[in-house]
């Protein structure tokens, strides 16, 4: 993105990609080919991502989403895909309904973008102070422009903000009220995820029948 | 995402002789650039196809191609490609003809796109990133969609199947992969492949990866079977199987779209042995530190010959250091193709036992086992390494991160400029920052944990 000069042609090109995928997904009615326009849209997004400097959120939607929900998607569907579930038929009450949510939730996103002074946020940007800034431009460390976008969510992730306490002033009895990263979260998420793992191996376990004359398990 | 140096010089050299505006320039270079990273994509496959036929042959006791190119058959590859250049491209008529096109160049740009963030010498790299692996892995996997919507859109059981297979076949063995890949990022501490490689500089032993410890010793073995697997090569190869399923999910492909499939398998092959190789054998370096020395003391030689930050010095350096990092490769892609020829294919459920039950097992103990080698060697020996002798032959792995002064300047005096030229709003506050001394930001730092402490107190 140039800033002033407007959004760059891959800018376009991605955001367009997105939109058409999307647009494709709703419009197709072979569900193989819907994950297909999924990918190009989802994909699109990490292009997106990745021109905004997010190498981390981009390879993250890369692997997660393109990579990991697609390919779960198109298992289920090949697995399923056959004679009536291959092509979703939709009622006319289906489409009006759900196009009245979707043009409900565009309205949304149009709203909140427009509300945004988005000038003034680029101003509020360019005034943070250039030695407030994480310790990542060291010696030995990439600028963020050669791709140093992982340290400042890494350390905010195990709960330092250097990038907010570095080079504060300390306050009335000489400390500083340390500002607090994401480590409760981020925590809290993976213990979630523990749980799902074990709760699935627990019903995907291979379950023994009893068998009632000998009771013998089979 | 990232500041291409190299076509930014490119792109100055263009401006430079023929006058065209920046814009136009920067987008010549960037083509110029994937032009050449292409020829290695392409050229890849076409080597590697030839070798092996060679080697299958001397492995079976035959004598493989001898015709084409001389008593090697060196061109075999060659005349392969002008065959299937040649051949019709057919669609059958049960096929889903949109995604039965789209499926091969899928399979074939996931593979390319991780050539992107691979270096292939220190700076020499598309794309510098610090999530340089994980970005890497997170493309390669998406290959599998190209092979799983083949085999569904080619409208045939044998090719369902197939794709059906390779889908488990991936999705349990990325588990495994991902987990042997951090076992060396742990110690190392950087997913930036850049750092990974400048990090093993000195002697091959203890300074590569794969002797740093004795976990990652036996994560190199774990790392390039699932790797191996990874590239559904056989013994893995479940996804085509030919004596059960015609071709698997390529059987009704023909022609240029059934070379693609190909091109993308050699390719990741490539790639995966190249990953091998920086997360364990030491990237680019030779391991011979005095004959590394000499290759560096290269750089900077002939500065600004052409273009501003261009040194010819460098560029042979980089080029010496290539030719090492791609022969590292090829010899563990040799290693593939020799395995290949030796064992017998696996069924589909001894794949997955092998994965869920060995290889998955193995590689979270050895996870486990690098995270506690640093606190036990501290304990036991009182240092950071196992091996200290003779003096100077390992230093700590975070002394070796820093960049050399002369890379960061070439990279410095092409960011300047291109900030100067607008084309990329690289703001100067960040440039400024990138020029605090390190020591003044270690100061800093330090009192701020100083000033926290005594909060705490």
């Amino acid at each position: 993105m140039n800033g002033d000069q407007g959004p760059s042609f891959l800018t376009l090109l991605f955001a367009a990609g997105s939109c058409a995928g999307a647009i494709a997904v709703v419009l197709s009615r072979n569900v193989v080919r819907m994950a297909f326009w999924l990918i190009v849209s989802l994909g699109s997004v990490a292009g997106l991502f990745f021109l905004l400097h997010a190498d981390f959120v981009g390879a993250t939607q890369l692997l997660i989403y393109v990579g990991g929900t697609v390919v779960l998607l198109i298992f289920g569907v090949m697995l399923t895909a056959s004679g009536p579930l291959l092509k979703i038929p939709t009622s006319p009450a289906e489409t009006f309904l759900s196009a009245g949510i979707g043009a409900l939730f565009l309205a949304m996103i149009v709203s909140t973008v427009g509300a945004v002074d988005w000038k003034a946020a680029a101003e509020t940007i360019a005034r943070q102070d250039p030695a407030a800034g994480p310790p990542v431009s060291g010696e030995g460390y990439n600028a963020p422009e050669e791709g140093n976008t992982l340290r400042p969510i890494g350390a905010a992730l195990l709960g330092v903000r250097p990038d907010r306490d570095l080079g504060r002033e300390p306050g009335p009895n000489g400390s500083i009220a340390l500002s607090t990263g994401y480590l409760l979260p981020f925590e809290i998420a993976s213990v979630h995820l523990l749980v799902v793992l074990i709760g699935a191996a627990y019903l995907a376990r291979a379950k023994r029948r009893r068998d009632r004359d000998s009771g013998e398990s089979i | 995402m990232s500041v291409l140096a190299a076509v930014d010089s490119l792109g100055d050299l263009f401006e430079e002789t023929w006058g065209l505006s920046s814009g136009w320039t920067l987008a010549l270079a960037a083509f110029v650039h994937a032009v050449i990273l292409i020829q290695l994509f392409a050229v890849a496959p076409l080597v590697f196809v030839w070798l092996e036929r060679k080697v299958s042959g001397r492995i079976q006791d035959r004598l493989g191609p001898t015709r084409v190119g001389g008593r090697f058959g060196w061109l075999q590859g060659l005349a392969d490609g002008i065959k299937l250049i040649q051949k019709e491209d057919l669609v059958p008529t049960a096929a889903d003809g949109m995604l039965f096109r789209m499926a091969p160049y899928i399979a074939c740009v996931a593979s390319f796109g991780g050539f992107m963030v691979l270096p292939f010498a220190d700076g020499w790299v598309a794309v510098v990133s610090d999530i340089g692996v994980f970005l890497l892995f997170g493309i390669l996997s998406l290959e599998v969609l190209g092979i799983i919507l083949a085999g569904y859109s080619s409208g045939s059981k044998w090719s369902l199947f197939g794709g059906m297979r390779e889908a488990a076949q991936m999705v349990s063995y990325e588990i495994p992969l991902a987990l042997c890949g951090l076992i060396p990022i742990v110690a190392l501490g950087t997913l930036n492949l850049g750092d990974i490689g400048r990090m093993q500089s000195g002697w091959l032993f203890p300074n590569w990866m794969i002797f740093h410890d004795p976990f990652t010793f036996l994560a190199f073995f774990v790392f390039f079977t699932v790797a191996t697997a990874g590239c559904k090569r056989a013994p893995f190869d479940l996804a085509e199987a030919e004596s059960e399923l015609v071709g698997g999910f390529h059987t009704e492909y023909s022609g240029m779209r059934w070379m693609f499939f190909y091109m993308a398998e050699y390719g990741s092959m490539f790639l995966v042995s190249a990953v091998a190789a920086y997360l364990f054998l030491g990237g680019w370096h030779t391991g011979l530190a005095p004959l590394d020395a000499g290759i560096e003391s290269l750089r900077g030689f002939g500065r600004n010959t052409i273009v501003e930050g261009f040194s010819v010095g460098s560029y042979v350096a980089n080029l010496i250091f290539m030719v090492v990092l791609v022969t590292k490769a090829s010899l563990l892609v040799i290693v593939q193709i020799w395995v290949r020829w030796t064992l017998p294919r696996l069924r589909i459920d001894q794949v997955m036992q092998t994965c869920l039950k060995y290889l998955l097992p193995m590689s979270c103990a050895l996870f486990l086992g690098v995270a506690v080698w640093p606190l036990l060697l501290a304990n036991a020996l009182g240092r950071t390494s196992l091996i200290d002798w003779p003096e100077g032959w390992s230093r700590p792995l975070g002394e070796r991160v820093p960049r050399r002064a002369a890379a960061s300047d070439e990279l410095r005096v092409t960011r300047v400029r291109s900030a100067e030229r607008g084309v990329r709003n690289a703001e100067p506050s960040g440039d400024s920052a990138f020029r605090t001394p390190h020591s003044e930001l270690v100061t800093r730092h330090s009192s701020l944990v100083t000033s926290s402490n005594g909060g705490a107190r």
